[in-house]
C-alpha cells in the first residue's frame, strides 16, 4: 500500500496555564511584572500544561479516523495542530495531501453580506478557489435549500437557513484531508443526516476524514477507526466497535462522578467526608448537558458523628473562573424544604442534591465545587475545581435570535408589556 | 418534505471524483513541527492563497458602504470637507502659503489624499487581526493575507476621492507633466509599502498588547503634524534637523511633495528624496513582516 497520508508522531503541546487566564494583556501589566517581584515570582511559577503528550498514529489514503474522549482530553487542541492553527510544541506531522479543516460552521459569514456573497466568503476561507466555488455554486444553493433567499442579507436570515448554508459550503469541499470538529451538533435532525451522507460519500471516493464527536453513533457509521484520548494521551486505538465499546464499559464518556473508595483519603476531617459527586443529566451522571435540561448535582458524603447539624454547598464557576452562583440547602436559600437541613443527625451515608433549572445556565463550560459546613458554618469539607460539565445548546432559545447569548447564565424571565395611554389603536 | 430530498446533493459525485483524481496525482506534502528559528516568508503559498486575499480585500470594500445612504460618496466627502476646512483654516486664517505658486486647495488636497491613505491603511491594518479573530482561531491560511488585504481596501477609497482631484486639476487649468504620471505607480509602491510595515508591525503587537488600539489615534494625529500635509516642505528651510529627520524617517513626507511636484509640475521630480523614501519604506516594511512572521504561530493561542 501507499505511503500513510498522515503521519503523526511524538507531537505534544504545551501551554501557560497563566496565558490562559488572561485572555490579553496590556502592556502597563508586562511593565509592572518587571518590576515587582512578587509579580516576577508569580509569572515563575505560572503552571504549564500538556494539552497533549506523545501522540503518535498514522492514517492510510481514504481512511475515516474517529477521536473520541472527555472535554478537555486534548482533542480539539489535536484538530487545532493539524489545521496548522497553532504549532505543536514537540513533535511532527507528515501530510500528504491537502488539508480542509472544519472546526466550525460558517467561519468567516458575515451578517451583512447576503446569501451569494457569503457562500463566496466561506468558501475561500474554507481554501476553495473562485473558481472552484462558481462551479459548485449551484449545487451548494440546491442542497441548502436556499434558492430564494440568496440576495438576502444573512443577518436577516433565521438560524435553521444559517446553519444550513453553512454546512452545505462545508460539504463542498474537496481536500484530500478533511478535519472535522463536533460540527455535526448543529443544525436540524434531517439536515445533519443528509450531510453526513454526502461527505460519507465522498469519503467513498477515497477522501480521509478525521473527525471528532461525542455521538457514538455518528462515529460508529462514518469511522472505520478510532482514537480514543484521555488527559492528552492515546488510551485506545483501533477498531471503531473496540474503541467505543471500551470507552462506554469505563463510564469515561459520561465521565460526570467522581469516587473516594477510600474513606481515609477522601476529602473532608473526622467528622465529615465526601464519598462521591456527580453531575446528573437525565438520569445519568454525565459532563454533557443539553440547554434545557436541568442538572442535578449530587453529593454523597459519611456524617461521622451523631447529632451533627450539617449543611451542603454548591458553586459554580464559569470557564475564566468568575464565579457564577453559590447555594446552599438551609431553608432561607432553598425553593424546596430540605427534611434534614438544620436537624441533627445520626452517624451514616447521606445524599444532598441540589437541582439547577433547566433554561437557566448558558451554553458555555461550568466547574463546580462542593462544600459540607457544620451548624456554626466552619468548613469541613471543601472542594474547588471538582468536575466541569459544557452546556450545549439545542436550539432552544435560538429560534428568534440566533447569535451567541451573552452573559454567564440565560436564564427565561417573565416579560410583558401593556399599553400606557390606555387607547384601544385597532 | 425535506426528507425526500436528500439525495439531491449526493447526486453528482462524478464531477468530485475527476477533480479528486487530478488532485491525488500531485500531492503536496508538508510538513508541521515546532516553528524554527528561522523565519522566512513562503512566497509561494502566498500566490496559492490570492484568491482568498482579493475576497478579504473585497469583503471590507463591500461591507463598509452596505445599509449607508450615501454609499461610496463617504470616500469622497472626507477628504473634500477635511479640506474646505483647513483651506479656510490653515490657508485663510493661519495665512499657509503652498510656496510653490499653485493654489491651496489642491496643494492642500494632494497631501490629504496620500496622507488619509497612508493613516487609514496603517489603522486598519493594526486592528485587522483582532477584528478577525474569530477566524484566525478556526481556519488556516497565511496570517499576512489579512493585514495586505486592507492595503486594497484604502486604494479603493483613494481612487474614488482622486476623482474630485482631477476636477480641481481641470478647474485651475493643471496638466501633470509625464515624468508625474509615470512615477505615480512608484509613490503609491512607497505609501504601501510603508503603511503596511509599519502596521504589520502595530498588528501583532495589537495581539499581544491591546494597547495599540487606544495609542494610534493620538500618534496618528500627532504625525500628521509631522508630514507636509498642511505646509510644504520648504517651509522647514530654517529648520534643517528636523527636515532632515522628516525626510529619513518619514517616508510620507517624500511622496506627498513627490506627488504634488508631478502632478501639479509647479517643481521637478526630486529623484534623491524619493530614493531615501524607498529606502525607508522598504526598510520599514521588511522589519513589520519579519516581526509578524516571528510572531505569527502563537496568534491563536493568545489572541
Amino acid at each position: 500500500m501507499s505511503k500513510p497520508i498522515i503521519e503523526i508522531q511524538g507531537v505534544g503541546k504545551r501551554y501557560r496555564i497563566g496565558a490562559t487566564k488572561e485572555p490579553y494583556l496590556s502592556l502597563r501589566d508586562e511593565v509592572a511584572k518587571w518590576f515587582s517581584p512578587a509579580a516576577r515570582r508569580a509569572r515563575a511559577a505560572e503552571e504549564q500544561f500538556w494539552a497533549l503528550r506523545d501522540v503518535s498514529f498514522s492514517v492510510e489514503p481514504g481512511e475515516a479516523i474517529g477521536i473520541i474522549g472527555r472535554n478537555g482530553a486534548g482533542k480539539s487542541t489535536l484538530l487545532k495542530i493539524l489545521s496548522q492553527i497553532t504549532p505543536p510544541t514537540e513533535g511532527k506531522i507528515t501530510m500528504r495531501g491537502r488539508v480542509g479543516s472544519l472546526l466550525e460552521v460558517g467561519t468567516g459569514f458575515h451578517p451583512e453580506l447576503t446569501g451569494r456573497e457569503n457562500i463566496y466568503m466561506n468558501g475561500a476561507i474554507l481554501g476553495m478557489s473562485r473558481r472552484e466555488i462558481a462551479r459548485k455554486f449551484d449545487e451548494i444553493v440546491v442542497f441548502a435549500e436556499m434558492e430564494k433567499f440568496l440576495d438576502t442579507p444573512a443577518k436577516r436570515y433565521s438560524s435553521g437557513m444559517y446553519v444550513r448554508l453553512a454546512f452545505a459550503v462545508a460539504a463542498h469541499l474537496e481536500p484530500e484531508i478533511l478535519v472535522i470538529d463536533e460540527v455535526l451538533a448543529v443544525g436540524d435532525m434531517e439536515f445533519r443526516k443528509k450531510c453526513l451522507g454526502k461527505m460519507q460519500d465522498v469519503s467513498q471516493v477515497g477522501r480521509t476524514v478525521l473527525f471528532v464527536s461525542h455521538d457514538m453513533g455518528n462515529i460508529s457509521n462514518l469511522c472505520s477507526r478510532t482514537i480514543w484520548l484521555d488527559s492528552g494521551s492515546i488510551r485506545a486505538l483501533g477498531d471503531t466497535k473496540d474503541v467505543i465499546s471500551q470507552y462506554v464499559s469505563s463510564g469515561a464518556h459520561l465521565g460526570g462522578e467522581i469516587n473516594w473508595a477510600d474513606i481515609e483519603s477522601a476529602p473532608g476531617n473526622d467528622k465529615v467526608r465526601l464519598k462521591a459527586v456527580r453531575i446528573m443529566s437525565n438520569g445519568h451522571a454525565t459532563v454533557d448537558v443539553m440547554i434545557d435540561s436541568e442538572v442535578r448535582i449530587e453529593v454523597d458524603y459519611w456524617n461521622l458523628q451523631d447529632g451533627a447539624v450539617l449543611l451542603s454547598n454548591v458553586h459554580l464557576w464559569d470557564k475564566m473562573n468568575a464565579l457564577v452562583l453559590a447555594s446552599a440547602n438551609m431553608p432561607s436559600a432553598s425553593l424546596s424544604v430540605d427534611p434534614w437541613a438544620e436537624k441533627p443527625r445520626p452517624k451514616g451515608l447521606y445524599r444532598t442534591v441540589c437541582v439547577i433549572p433547566a433554561n437557566f445556565l448558558n451554553s458555555e463550560n461550568y466547574s463546580i465545587g462542593v462544600g459540607i459546613q457544620n451548624g456554626r458554618l466552619e468548613w469541613q469539607a471543601w472542594e474547588q475545581n471538582l468536575l466541569a460539565f459544557m452546556v450545549h445548546e439545542t436550539g432552544e432559545m435560538k429560534k428568534e435570535y440566533m447569535g451567541a447569548w451573552g452573559g454567564v447564565v440565560r436564564p427565561k424571565f417573565v416579560w410583558s408589556t401593556v399599553c400606557l395611554n390606555g387607547e384601544n389603536l385597532d | 418534505m425535506r426528507a425526500g430530498r436528500a439525495s439531491d446533493g449526493v447526486a453528482k459525485p462524478r464531477s468530485l471524483t475527476g477533480v479528486f483524481e487530478k488532485r491525488m496525482s500531485q500531492p503536496k506534502d508538508f510538513v508541521i513541527a515546532p516553528p524554527t528559528r528561522f523565519i522566512s516568508v513562503n512566497w509561494a503559498e502566498l500566490w496559492r492563497y490570492r484568491d482568498l486575499f482579493l475576497v478579504f480585500a473585497w469583503r471590507d470594500i463591500s461591507v463598509r458602504y452596505k445599509q449607508t445612504l450615501l454609499g461610496v460618496l463617504w470616500a469622497i466627502f472626507q477628504p473634500l470637507i477635511t479640506m474646505v476646512i483647513f483651506t479656510f483654516i490653515f490657508n485663510g486664517v493661519a495665512k499657509i502659503e503652498s510656496g510653490d505658486g499653485s493654489p491651496y486647495p489642491i496643494f492642500l488636497y494632494v497631501g490629504l489624499l496620500l496622507w488619509q491613505y497612508f493613516s487609514g491603511t496603517l489603522t486598519n491594518a493594526s486592528n485587522s487581526m483582532v477584528a478577525n479573530a474569530g477566524i484566525i482561531q478556526k481556519v488556516y491560511f497565511p496570517r499576512l493575507i489579512i493585514p495586505a488585504s486592507t492595503a486594497v481596501t484604502g486604494l479603493v477609497d483613494l481612487a474614488v476621492a482622486s476623482v474630485v482631484l482631477i476636477g480641481m486639476m481641470v478647474y485651475y487649468g493643471y496638466c501633470p507633466c509625464l515624468a508625474g504620471v509615470l512615477i505615480l505607480p512608484l509613490l503609491l509602491m512607497i505609501a504601501v509599502l510603508a503603511s503596511l510595515g509599519v502596521g504589520l508591525f502595530l498588528a501583532s503587537l495589537n495581539i499581544k498588547f491591546r494597547d495599540v488600539r487606544h495609542a494610534l489615534p493620538f500618534v496618528i494625529q500627532i504625525m500628521m503634524y509631522v508630514t507636509p500635509v498642511i505646509y510644504p516642505v520648504s517651509m522647514l528651510d530654517n529648520h534643517p534637523v528636523v527636515k532632515t529627520l522628516m525626510l529619513w524617517l518619514n517616508p510620507i513626507s517624500g511622496v506627498i511633495s513627490n506627488a504634488r511636484a508631478g502632478l501639479l509640475g509647479t517643481a521637478p521630480v526630486d529623484w534623491g528624496v524619493l530614493a531615501i523614501s524607498a529606502f525607508t519604506s522598504v526598510l520599514l516594511f521588511f522589519f513589520g513582516l519579519y516581526y509578524f512572521r516571528a510572531t505569527e504561530r502563537y496568534f491563536a493561542d493568545i489572541i
